[in-house]
């Protein structure tokens, strides 16, 4: 177990830093099973000649900029105009259902809400648009990104509000607001000048992730995003699964620019921080009470309705669509309902169900058992996690995955191994590790130890008192753990796709298959099945703790 | 020549190599010393040091011994001291049975003696029929006999109480002490008490130290 922090960070580095190898030597040119010896510029010609090149590259930072800076403005809107109202309590509640729905999921949604012959569009035809055929806009993969960004904006605004709510015990907003608000502030105001800077401080590394994330996503950018070009990450994607393994070179000559995109404008973000930290200063210093306090209060409150309406209304559609019968444009509604997409895809849907679960729980239990013999190391030996283990936490979540992956299956290719379950296993375990580390790490230390003092004063040794005490007392928060582990590998695409070398076929991969295809109830059905595997372990983590502790007040009430 | 009780020598707590507490003293079997002092000085500090699980960055020197035998190099499970605090710290996860069970030593074989054994803890404390109870539904003086019995059952050889009697309100607070030193003067335990109450201290009717901040 004393070895358990060491193991842990070997299998969660090992595989970016391996990684990056692998792609940073065929972007020299070096790759011998592809005839690459020596040491050349040729991939990085080759990725200067494509025409593309600025168009992709401009997007991955235009709508990654976007889509980090909006997110958290909305977060931070929603924070100092509703926390502690009764309106925040829902929102709070809406919280959960939103996280679990899976990146892709969401976007078929928005893609199906905000199309030319889509939801709003039926709902406003004709009688207020005259269209009786789906107009020839390009709404859906628009040559800006917008619908992309606001793809992105619908599932981050969530998770920055989530870690925002970790963050906010340790700020005592309350107080603050109080005092402000004596001082003669208004709400938002008092909120933004009193309370918000503690905050970003706690919140910086999620946004730092938000940001990176964005700037490199695959699956929302090839359901939303556009097309010729796309974004730079994209194009790596297409590069890699070229029949013509040369363009491999050039494949990794394109995800290390990425990487270096994403680390100049992570670097730029945060020398921003310091000139929006002395604006903020200026702005408090002049002491302003607020004058459009309302006003960016019911904005904030907008554009949270507006981004969790769209995830939820988009989902609502995209069921809609799978039972749907005959259903023409412009009616808002199909003329009849059937299962007969179910019934035609259910017996195909069994296979990627089965691998999805599979692939989750392994990653999941993995993840878990990691993250126990960490906390509980630390716990035993006295060890203190410094800020440095937070970094080395986020780090994959801060590397683009697309520019350590495809090194991961070069180097395989190179060794000869076989891409299977097992790896793509191994894969997952990287991105759902550090999800599970930070849900479980607070309540695992906010445990009482004296609880474990007692134990052991009454004969028990450490692991007895592991197993029989802390670990049933903590079952709502290590189920929770879990749920969030299951729910963020079940969304993989890039890791299940380039490290299982597109023979690993799970939900998300087949779903984002079927983007291009446009089938609606076929995209319906995958992306329900996607998202009902998510809910569905979070549903269980919610409900077995209820059950098992049914007679424990304590602990119910904990729950 | 054994010297029974709880026996101090030359104890020394420091904290990051600076001198925290430092006693030499011994409690007789059956007797309650009583420590008092300041918050911050380092009572519960000093309890730690005995029950064996003092926090990272804390070091203690000298020597623990309880009836001849020195334990300050062992692990806190086989130290046999028992332990109150304030909180009774019952686990919420078990019933009260459950709670009493996992105090009870394994050397007691055999679902029907141990639930005898459980039993007839409860029915001497008046809690008769509470085993299948959740500890949540109990009241402040029920919790406590709970604790206390379950201590006892793991058949400790001294007893700490830190602040053990500061959550329950006047009239039950004299209860639950006399119960509580009644108990461990019949088993002749040691028993060293970490007070801020002068009533407390004066109950115990033992010796009195107070820790002086340094």
């Amino acid at each position: 177990m004393r070895l358990a922090p060491a193991l842990t960070l070997v299998l969660l580095l090992g595989p970016v830093l391996a990684g990056l190898a692998g792609t940073l030597a065929p972007a020299l040119g070096l790759f011998p099973a592809l005839g690459g010896r020596s040491l050349s510029l040729a991939p990085a010609m080759a990725l200067l000649d494509w025409p593309g090149l600025v168009p992709a590259a401009r997007l991955s930072v235009t709508t990654g900029l976007a889509a980090t800076a909006l997110s958290l403005a909305i977060t931070a809107l929603i924070m100092a105009g509703w926390s502690g109202t009764r309106a925040f309590r829902w929102m709070e509640r809406a919280l959960s259902p939103l996280l679990s729905v899976p990146h892709a999921a969401a976007a078929f949604g928005i893609a199906f809400l905000i199309a030319p012959s889509g939801w709003i569009s039926r709902a406003l035809s004709p009688w207020a648009t005259d269209w009786h055929h789906p107009p020839d806009l390009l709404i859906v993969q628009d040559p800006w990104g917008i619908a992309m960004v606001l793809g992105l904006v619908a599932k981050e605004v969530p998770f920055l509000l989530l870690m925002t709510l970790a963050a906010l015990p340790q700020a005592m907003p309350r107080r603050s607001l109080t005092i402000a608000q004596s001082l003669g502030y208004c709400r938002v105001t008092g909120w933004l000048k009193a309370v918000f800077p503690r905050i970003y401080a706690q919140i910086r590394l999620p946004v730092y992730a938000v940001l990176a994330y964005s700037m490199s996503v695959v699956d929302v950018a090839i359901i939303l995003g556009p097309n010729t070009p796309p974004p730079l990450a994209v194009q790596v994607v297409r590069w890699m699964g070229d029949p013509d393994l040369t363009m491999r070179f050039q494949a990794a000559a394109g995800a290390v620019l990425q990487l270096a995109l994403v680390v100049v404008v992570l670097t730029l973000w945060r020398l921003g921080e310091g000139v929006a930290g002395r604006l903020g200063k200026s702005w408090i210093a002049r002491g302003g009470r607020g004058r459009f306090d309302h006003a960016l209060g019911l904005a904030g409150m907008a554009a949270a309705t507006l981004t969790a309406g769209a995830v939820l209304l988009g989902l609502a559609g995209l069921a809609l669509w799978s039972v749907a019968g005959f259903w023409t444009f412009p009616d808002a509604w199909p003329d009849s309902l059937t299962l007969r997409a179910w019934m035609r895809h259910a017996p195909g849907l069994r296979d990627p169900v089965l691998e999805t679960v599979i692939i989750a729980l392994a990653a999941t239990l993995i993840a878990l058992a990691l993250t126990l013999a960490c906390l509980q190391a630390e716990h035993r030996f006295g060890l203190s996690p410094g800020a440095r283990s937070l970094w080395l936490l986020y780090l994959p979540l801060l590397i683009p995955q697309i520019a350590f992956l495809p090194g991961l299956q070069t180097l395989a290719l190179i060794a000869g191994a076989d891409m299977g379950r097992g790896v793509v296993i191994l894969g997952h375990v990287v991105f759902v590790l550090p999800y599970v580390f930070l849900s479980l790490g607070d309540p695992f230390r906010k445990w009482d130890t004296r609880h474990a003092t007692i134990a052991a004063a009454l004969g028990a040794a450490p692991r007895r008192t592991f197993w029989a005490i802390r670990l049933p007392m903590l079952l709502a928060p290590v189920l929770t753990a879990a749920a969030v582990g299951f729910g963020v590998s079940v969304g993989q695409y890039l890791p299940t796709l380039l490290i299982g070398g597109g023979r690993v076929q799970t939900l998300t991969t087949e779903a984002v298959a079927l983007a291009s295809g446009g089938d609606r109830r076929v995209i319906g059905i995958y992306a329900l099945a996607q998202t009902g595997v998510v809910i569905l372990g979070f549903a269980a983590a919610l409900l077995l703790p209820r059950l098992a502790w049914a007679n424990r007040h304590a602990l119910r009430a904990a729950a | 020549m054994t010297q029974t009780g709880l026996r101090l020598e030359n104890l020394r707590i420091l904290r990051r190599g600076r001198q925290l507490v430092a006693l030499d003293t011994h409690v007789a079997p059956g007797a309650v010393l009583t420590v008092m002092g300041a918050s911050g000085v380092g009572k519960s500090t000093l309890l730690a040091a005995i029950t064996g699980t003092l926090p990272t960055g804390f070091r203690a020197e000298g020597r623990i011994i309880l009836n001849g035998e020195d334990i300050s190099r062992k692990a806190p499970e086989h130290r046999h001291v028992g332990i109150l605090f304030q909180e009774e710290l019952l686990f919420p996860h078990l019933s009260v049975g459950g709670n009493l069970a996992f105090g009870l030593p394994p050397r007691i074989r055999g679902r029907a003696a141990r639930r005898t054994k459980i039993k007839e803890a409860l029915d001497d404390v008046g809690l008769a029929g509470f085993a299948a109870r959740d500890p949540a539904t109990l009241s402040g003086g029920q919790k406590a006999r709970v604790a206390l019995m379950r201590m006892l059952l793991s058949e400790p050889k001294a007893l700490l109480l830190d602040e053990a009697f500061a959550g329950l309100d006047a009239a039950l607070r004299a209860q639950v002490r006399q119960l509580v030193f009644d108990r461990a003067r019949a088993r002749a335990l040691p028993v060293l008490m970490v007070t801020h109450d002068a009533a407390d201290a004066q109950a115990a009717g033992g010796r009195l130290i107070v820790l002086e901040p340094r």
